[in-house]
């Protein structure tokens, strides 16, 4: 088979942890963009989804940070973050080890990716999931781009990650989905939480979702933190889907500046059938 | 300055609820396991989350260890705002603030 729905989300923690603090309409209509995200990703019928994060130091330190990582896990455990203060309970995410191996053996053909048995999900994956698959019954497999400590992994490497995982999922049987999550432009965790570049992020989503390769691979990182802050170098994630879907154009569901939940919200859809 | 050890250590604990007991137990003892300066020690004694900021502590690994030591959001925001009135703009790393004046 082949992949069967990819996109993009945000994953800010506030999404579920300040949701009592956020505007009544950006919340519900971005929480409704979301249960759409879930609807068509239901409908694609997935065995398994492929979540690509930026980590916030869950598993990985700069004793030993990889580039990429994929998880090879039976099941993962998550959020690390107080429940309570992310607004999600901890619980036990079903992995498969064996579909793991054979697209983690098939990516390392072209991207030296490291593995690991064992993850602890934060709210970069956790967010998302709570949204997309709420009954916690899809096999999941994590993939992590280092986004957090630099130096990080050039944003070309992101794409070919992309394209290594794409062979990787046409080569075995199963239906996979793939979803890259994090931010566009956001100064996360400081005392400028809650600035968002609008006019950086829709020239980004444009370029996104036209799959303009060059466009989206120009920054420098001091152009990406400058203008997107340091949740900016998370484009990497969505970079890895226009990697993965290299050819196809993409549609922004949704996107609009959510200061309390401290990025330009967005969802993301890439039409698999063009 | 021991920035790396000080990250280690929050990073450590935020991942690690046995840690995290163990360091509200005694967390002198858990304190000597890690390479720290007097002013990094006197940070996380306190707590002082804004001090940990100024030190370099990237936000992601500091606002873990801020909602674990019972600071809400908005004082989590605060107090690195205060600390930025007193010590001016972070030493080290890439969180160093624009203008301090985000939405929140």
């Amino acid at each position: 088979m082949s992949l069967v729905f990819a996109g993009v989300c945000s994953h800010g923690p506030g999404i579920t942890g300040r949701a009592d603090m956020a505007d009544p309409d950006d919340k519900a209509t971005f929480y409704a963009a979301m249960d759409g995200m879930r609807e068509q990703l239901e409908a694609a019928k997935p065995d398994a989804i492929i979540v690509i994060a930026a980590e916030h130091f869950a598993n990985f330190f700069m004793n030993n940070m990889p580039a990429y990582c994929m998880g090879m896990g039976a099941e993962y455990t998550g959020p690390i973050e107080d429940p309570q203060w992310l607004g999600i309970e901890r619980v036990t995410v079903p992995g498969n080890p064996d579909l793991s191996r054979r697209i983690i053996e098939t990516v390392m053909n072209d991207v030296d990716v490291a593995y690991a048995e064992e993850w602890k999900f934060d709210h970069g994956i956790s967010v998302p999931l709570n949204f997309l698959t709420p009954r916690y019954d899809l096999d999941v497999i994590p993939v992590n781009i280092n986004c957090q400590g630099p130096p990080l992994t050039p944003l070309h490497r992101a794409y070919a990650f992309g394209q290594a995982l794409r062979k990787a999922c046409d080569a075995v049987p199963e239906r996979i989905a793939i979803v890259g999550t994090g931010g566009i432009s956001h100064w996360p965790a400081t005392p400028d939480s809650g600035k968002i570049n609008r006019e950086w992020d829709e020239s980004f989503l444009k370029d996104w979702a036209a799959n303009d390769k060059e466009a989206l691979l120009r920054f420098t990182d001091e152009e990406t933190l400058r203008d997107g802050g340091q949740g900016g170098f998370e484009i990497r994630t969505f970079i890895a889907i226009s990697g993965a879907t290299e050819g196809l154009k993409a549609n922004v569901d949704y996107y609009r500046p959510i200061p309390i939940f401290a990025v330009g919200c967005t969802v993301g859809t890439v039409d698999l059938n063009q | 300055m021991s920035l790396y050890f000080t990250q280690k250590l929050l990073y450590e604990l935020n991942r690690d609820p046995s840690l995290q007991a163990a360091f509200l137990e005694d967390k002198e003892a858990v304190l000597s396991q890690y390479q720290l300066d007097d002013e990094e020690l006197e940070a996380l004694r306190k707590p002082d989350i804004g001090m940990l900021y100024i030190l370099g502590v990237n936000g992601q690994i500091l606002m873990h260890y801020a909602a674990m030591c019972g600071y809400a959001w908005p004082e989590y925001i605060q107090a690195m705002r205060d600390a930025l009135e007193v010590h001016g703009n972070v030493r080290a790393g890439i969180y160093a603030t624009t203008d301090g004046k985000g939405a929140i």
